[in-house]
């Protein structure tokens, strides 16, 4: 069976999810991979719990359905833990990636997780303090590549100068790009 | 030289319209749908194609602009979803009958009610029998594939029917992955420059477009279209020939999957097509002998070679994400069936209506079909024919 | 009767390529009644022109000289418009023409 990395989003509508998962994925292609990025739309509106997926692989697939065994669960609302099962099918060689200011220790307490690893970062505060205000998507993308090599930094950053250009101001780019790399840099674990 | 994109099913389309280049657009935004008419009229707006972009008022008025600019004498293009594909209903046998090649992508989704915005084959299956050439895609790269040659076929002066290209909404729609584009100058020369037969705006040859036609030619105009469908399959073939040629991709009527050999089989359509090609690559690492028929080209359906693929497998699942109501049967049910009547040893079989309304198609909901299936092909025992996949009963 | 053609012979999506083809059809022979106008009466006001459906009332510099019979279904409006006393136009039915 191909080997197929798979991510599990899971996050609040209007955090940029939907963004980030097609941004790890295009990252992914570009340099040389097969990767699916896909949001799961549902009668969401900002602020209702929503997932999103990503696969990677070096090898083609054909998988067009949902993740349920991921071997990474990205977090991106710890507000989300309790009233979603974040953690459901996770791998046994998981990892779970939170954006929150509080330990990784504590966190794997709270997820109530006994295999896999769990990492943190503060990415809304990264957003906060880079971009003024809470779009955590691009400083957890940062921790995410850090803790699971999918992707180098520097490919990421390429594609997210080049296509954030497309949309948004010169500042606009930079402030995602500074949080990314913060997002890298800061993230912390425990096994 | 291709280059390699990470793109939305929406976007792998849009791009290959821009490429086509088309003189006349005329399309209304639909769920799920959207991005891609929203990100042609950008092309529009920015120069990027010499369009005339006709912003109507419903589907109706699109399919009504779109034939009536083909009839002009330009190369049209348009799509839609669900509901608005169903506005245009009364449109869709005008195209065909006319004979205005109008090339259309029907991003699939459900019919209301009750509303749903996800994928089911309602809207393409419901209009399988309008007279156009149906043309379905597993993914971006097939959507993409399927566009430029549809042009080919659809403009072929031995077929001029419209062709409509499927791929499921959001499911492939709206999600990013990876395929390789042609440049366009490889899709310019591809297509050649759009040929018209009878154009209304050749003033020095006024023709008459939509006249009556009673007991006396009805038939007849009828049966002329009947035959330009059913012949279009040797150019439907020869257009797949020459697109691997140019690019290393092959398609043809099917993809045969593992199917020569076969015992058990699925039937499917689209991307679920691709879930189940996953799972018997791992049943072949098991040994059990699974294949999958995926149909590509469903209108004209290909009963002698479909027929000619299975003969042989034991038990075959054929199913489908829409259901035909009271029929005996889904769509795809009754037509694989009929293309097996007459075999002295049938395939037994059993039907399948699964993930409507977007409803995930997981890899464990295949090997349970497969599971099934190789049990039928041992016991011979049919069971029930007719089942609707992992339904709360 | 005119031999129809066959479904090979006809162009492709039933188009009509001879523009005009409609003048071949006579529909003068759908007529029962047929007009017959009578010059001493008629007052040229051109009424039964505008309303005359098939385009029959032939004009020239300004009176009414003929009704083209290849076309008149008969179907009397020129009759019932005319405005001149004592009608200009009058329906006669056709077995009783002559």
């Amino acid at each position: 069976m191909t080997d197929v990395t798979e991510i599990r989003w899971h996050a609040r509508g209007g955090q940029g999810t939907m963004l980030a998962a097609r941004t790890l994925a295009r990252a992914a292609i570009n340099q040389g991979k097969y990767a699916q990025g896909m949001p799961e739309f549902g009668p969401e509106r900002m602020g209702a719990p929503i997932r999103a997926y990503n696969r990677v692989s070096d090898e083609n697939f054909s998988l067009y359905c949902a993740v349920v065994n991921p071997r990474v669960v990205v977090v991106l609302d710890p507000t989300l833990i309790g009233p979603v099962d974040v953690i459901d099918g996770l791998t046994k060689d998981g990892v779970v990636i939170v954006n929150t200011a509080e330990s990784p220790e504590k966190m794997k307490e709270k997820l109530n997780i006994e295999n896999g690893k769990v990492f943190t970062v503060d990415a809304t505060g990264i957003s906060i303090k880079e971009l003024g205000r809470p779009m955590p998507n691009t400083p957890i993308l940062g921790a995410l590549i850090k803790t699971v090599p999918l992707i180098t930094l520097d490919a990421l950053l390429d594609d997210i100068k080049h296509t954030f250009s497309e949309k948004f101001s010169p500042k606009v780019v930079e402030a995602n790009i500074n949080a990314i790399k913060k997002g890298y840099n800061e993230v912390k674990g425990a096994n | 030289m291709p280059r390699v994109a990470a793109m939305t099913g929406n976007n792998a389309v849009a791009e290959s319209m821009r490429q086509i280049n088309p003189d006349v657009v005329a399309a209304y935004p639909i769920t799920p749908q959207t991005e891609l008419s929203e990100e042609f009229a950008e092309f529009v707006a920015n120069g990027k194609v010499d369009t005339e972009y006709v912003t109507v008022e419903s589907e109706h008025s699109a399919m009504s602009a779109c034939i009536g600019a083909s009839a002009a004498g330009s190369r049209v293009l348009t799509a839609t979803s669900s509901a608005g594909f169903a506005l245009m209903w009364e449109m869709l046998p005008i195209a065909s009958g006319t004979r205005t090649p109008v090339i259309m992508t029907v991003v699939n989704r459900a019919f209301s009610a009750p509303i749903n915005i996800h994928c089911s084959h309602d809207d393409t299956m419901g209009g399988r029998d309008a007279g156009w050439i149906q043309l379905y895609s597993e993914n971006s790269q097939e959507a993409y594939d399927n566009m430029i040659q549809a042009v080919r076929i659809g403009e072929d002066m031995s077929v001029r029917l419209p062709v409509m290209v499927a791929m499921d909404g959001f499911i492939i729609s709206h999600a990013v992955e990876r395929l390789e584009l042609l440049d366009d100058e490889s899709v310019k020369k591809f297509i050649g420059p759009y040929q018209s037969v009878n154009p209304l705006l050749d003033t020095k040859k006024p023709v008459t477009y939509g006249a009556l036609a009673l007991q006396d030619y009805y038939m007849e105009s009828k049966w002329q279209q009947s035959a330009a469908l059913l012949n279009s399959k040797a150019k439907i073939l020869e257009v797949a020939a020459e697109y691997k040629k140019l690019t290393g991709r092959s398609y043809g009527l099917f993809e045969n999957y593992k199917l020569d050999d076969a015992e058990v089989a699925i039937v499917i359509i689209n991307s679920a097509a691709g879930v189940a090609k996953m799972v018997v690559d791992e049943l072949r690492e098991k040994g059990i002998k699974a294949g999958v028929l995926q149909p590509r080209v469903y209108r004209p359906f290909p009963h002698e070679e479909i027929r000619e693929a299975l003969k042989n497998i034991k038990a075959i699942a054929i199913m489908d994400r829409t259901d035909a109501f009271g029929a005996g049967g889904t769509p795809t049910f009754t037509e694989v069936t009929s293309a097996l009547y007459g075999l002295t040893n049938p395939p037994k079989v059993i039907n399948y209506v699964y993930g409507l309304g977007g409803r995930d198609i997981r890899v464990e909901d295949i090997h349970g079909v497969y599971q099934r299936l190789t049990e039928i092909a041992k016991t011979g025992k049919t069971g029930k024919m007719f089942e609707y996949l992992g339904v709360r009963k | 009767m005119k031999k129809l053609k066959s479904a090979r012979e006809i162009p492709i999506g039933t188009a009509i390529e001879d523009a005009g083809c409609s003048r071949e059809y006579h529909t003068g022979s759908w007529r029962n009644f047929r007009p017959i106008h009578d010059k001493e009466k008629c007052v040229n006001c051109l009424t039964c022109w505008i309303y005359c459906p098939d385009g029959c009332v032939q004009v020239k510099d300004g009176k009414v000289v003929e009704f083209d019979l290849k076309y008149c279904k008969g179907c009397g409006i020129c009759a019932e418009e005319c405005p001149a006393k004592g009608k200009a136009i009058t329906m006669v039915p056709e077995e009783k023409k002559e």
